[in-house]
């Protein structure tokens, strides 16, 4: 059984086809890229999934439950978590915090547990906290925990969201581009760190990507994007050759991993 | 050693500080001196214990002497009490929560005039019976109960209202207190629930239970010293449980979910973080402080009217939180504190001294300029007159330097 399973997904802007019938299954155990050019609807795909926006048309069903009309929260709650395209982290709170927030659907005491500090609260808070700090180091930012946010540079910035992420202890993360802007050491850094998830942490990843040697050095399986339709699917090697994904990137020099 | 050091110079200035206010009571500065005891507390690094055990001698030890030496003292802890209280409120909506509210004062209203109508004859006029004024002894019923109505109260206003965007939302809340505001006004017809612009009068007084105690220990006070400390002491402790209450908020989910809303709410609904329901909670939990502080206020003040909840009000405590350093604690205690100060204190000091030297016919001698006789002073020039320009500018000049607040919110430190 797929893990997650779109059918026929629309979505227009005004006089804007931004999706248009986009279908897509992820399987266990997977890493699966979503690439295409700018403005292909790929962010927009993203935005669907997690309840920002509600598709005018289509099925999203994860693990057999339908996600339609559920607030961007539950979903969380439900075992999807994403990060961003531009970075949105809370910028005023510590490295701490950030990741504790992103724990916020899994920590369960209530209002007079926390005003009373019952011993459940402290139990869930300490272990809130050791497992924020495990994931602060899984994304190589020990020692900044009590920094704030807007502190770190970008390519920490950009790992603080994915360990935020992880923080919801999803089954399913959303990568928005992240390894944009970083050089190719760090980018081969965020790769093993996505090979170790799978399994460990999360039961699957699907990331949009630019950088083609991410996409083929890691994807398990590919899918095109090009004006909101979905014009390919495949294994990585066979999309490269795949005559429609040629021509939608043509002329931008992609494959050489610049654009 | 340095620590150390620290704690003795804090004593030693404590302890000068009160003795001088004590023999002067009516030197303003040295009264200040025992209040900004207080501040240096906060700075100086001391270990814990100590600065909690001499803070609590200030306020409940020292304060008290120094104002039953000087009753206006205690007037002005009181008031720098309940502004503290309403600051901590509108600091979880607007500091954490990040939503401008500029009709806080609605809620402190709404339970003012809840006890001052039951607390009074007032409600006999739409009560048949003569059942009112209720007894005394009522007044911690109405207490508890302002929590709860507060708390309903912020999160009814709140459910329609929180999807709107920020600066929508801020004029909704200045509208809804303008309604409050209008409703207590001419609510005296046809019945007459709120008695309108003429105010209630008089508001039953909080009960002395007390009292055969302190007789049984051969303490006779009368009741007119008695009231004050008894509102200072309610107040100190509605205060600290106040700031209790909003620590442990802070440190836990709840907080972190109010900031996270504050600095993203996209991401934070994108991180499981119920959106409307947290801004529900922080416009209750605030809004339930205020309606605390409006009971206690009614049963204070004796006699209440539209006068005190006024939208001037409401823009007054925005400014301490502002001042004071959004999202803060400490900010917010300090903003009300210094602000309350400026208003009742300084500013009247400074008009006083400037009397005192008309009055002397001092001659002041500018170099070049020739001397000048401070008795032409003229009249018209009183620094308390100028209360809301002095506060303008401060604000003005606070914005430009120092946009973050006196005292922002700090980051946990490495252990
Ligand atoms: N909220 C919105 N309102 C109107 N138009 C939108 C909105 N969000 C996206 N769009 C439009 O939808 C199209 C798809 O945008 P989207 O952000 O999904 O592209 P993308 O594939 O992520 O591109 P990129 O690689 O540049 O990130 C674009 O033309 C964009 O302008
Ligand atoms: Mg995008």
């Amino acid at each position: 059984m797929a893990l997650l399973e779109l059918r026929g997904i629309s979505k227009r802007f005004g006089g804007l086809q931004a999706l248009a019938g986009v279908s897509l299954e992820l399987e266990d155990g997977m890493i699966a890229s979503l690439i295409g050019p700018n403005g292909a609807g790929k962010t927009t795909l993203f935005n669907t999934l997690t309840g920002l926006y509600r598709p005018d048309e289509g099925e999203i069903h994860f693990q057999q439950r339908s996600l339609l009309g559920m607030n961007p929260d539950k979903i969380t709650a439900a075992g999807i978590s994403r990060t961003f395209q531009n970075i949105r982290l809370f910028s005023h709170m510590t490295v701490l915090e950030n990741v504790l927030v992103g724990m916020h659907s899994r920590l369960k005491t209530s209002l007079p547990g926390i005003l009373l500090r019952s011993t459940g609260f402290h139990i869930q808070e300490n272990e809130a906290r050791r497992r924020a700090m495990e994931l602060i180091d899984l994304t190589s930012l020990s020692g900044r925990e009590h920094e704030w946010a807007h502190q770190l540079s970008y390519g920490e910035q950009r790992r603080l969201e994915i360990a935020r992420a992880l923080a919801a202890a999803p089954q399913l993360l959303l990568l928005d581009e992240p390894t944009a802007g970083m050089n190719t050491t760090e980018a081969q850094a965020l790769m093993t760190l996505f090979r170790k998830l799978i399994g460990n942490y999360v039961k699957a990843i699907l990331l949009i990507e630019h950088n083609m040697r991410v996409v083929m050095g890691i994807s398990d399986r590919v899918h095109v994007l090009d004006y909101g339709e979905k014009i390919a699917e495949g294994h990585p090697d066979e999309v490269r050759h795949d005559p429609r994904v040629i021509e939608a990137y043509l002329g931008q020099g992609i494959w050489s991993g610049n654009a | 050693m340095n620590s150390k050091l620290a704690t003795l110079g804090l004593c030693a200035y404590i302890a000068v500080s009160c003795l001088v206010a004590f023999f002067f009571p009516q030197s303003v500065l040295a009264f200040l001196s025992v209040e900004a005891s207080l501040l240096l507390l906060y700075y100086v690094a001391a270990p814990r214990r100590v600065k909690i055990f001499l803070g609590a001698l200030v306020l409940v030890v020292l304060l008290p002497v120094l104002g039953s030496v000087n009753g206006y003292y205690l007037e002005v802890a009181i008031q720098i009490g309940i502004y503290v209280a309403l600051a901590l409120g509108l600091n979880i909506v607007v500091g954490f929560v990040g939503l401008l509210n500029l009709g806080f004062v609605a809620f402190y209203a709404i339970d003012a005039y809840l006890w001052a109508i039951f607390g009074s004859p007032q409600a006999n006029a739409f009560i048949p019976g003569g059942l009112f004024p209720l007894s005394p002894n009522w007044f911690f019923v109405f207490l508890l109960l302002s929590i709860v109505i507060g708390a309903l109260t912020g999160a009814l206003l709140g459910l329609p209202v929180l999807r709107l965007r920020g600066d929508y939302l801020a004029i909704v809340t200045l509208g809804f207190a303008e309604v409050v505001r209008a409703l207590v006004n001419n609510l005296d017809k046809p019945v007459n629930l709120t008695n309108g612009p003429r105010g209630i009068s008089p508001i039953s007084k909080p009960p002395l239970f007390f009292q055969p105690l302190l007789e049984f220990f051969g303490l006779h006070v009368t009741e007119a010293k008695l009231y004050p400390l008894y509102f200072y002491f309610l107040i100190l402790v509605l205060v600290c449980t106040i700031i209790l209450v909003t620590r442990r908020l802070e440190n836990s989910r709840i907080g972190r979910a109010w900031k996270a809303i504050r600095e993203d709410e996209i991401a934070a609904a994108a991180m499981g973080v119920p959106v409307v329901r947290m801004k529900l909670l922080g416009f209750a939990v605030g809004a339930s402080f205020a309606s605390a502080v409006g009971v206690l206020f009614a049963a204070k003040q004796v006699f209440i009217n539209p006068e005190s909840f006024t939208f001037m009000e409401s823009i007054g405590v925005l400014a301490m939180v502002i001042l004071g350093g959004m999202g803060s604690i400490p900010g917010a205690i300090l903003g009300a504190t210094g602000v309350t100060i400026l208003n009742l204190q300084l500013l009247k000091g400074m008009s006083l001294w400037l009397n005192g030297l008309r009055q002397s016919g001092a001659e002041l001698t500018i170099p070049l300029l020739g001397s000048y006789s401070l008795s032409q002073l003229p009249a018209q020039f009183e620094p308390a007159k100028y209360e809301r320009m002095v506060f303008g500018l401060i604000l003005i000049l606070m914005m430009i330097f120092r946009p973050q607040g006196v005292l922002p919110p700090t980051r946990e430190r490495k252990q």
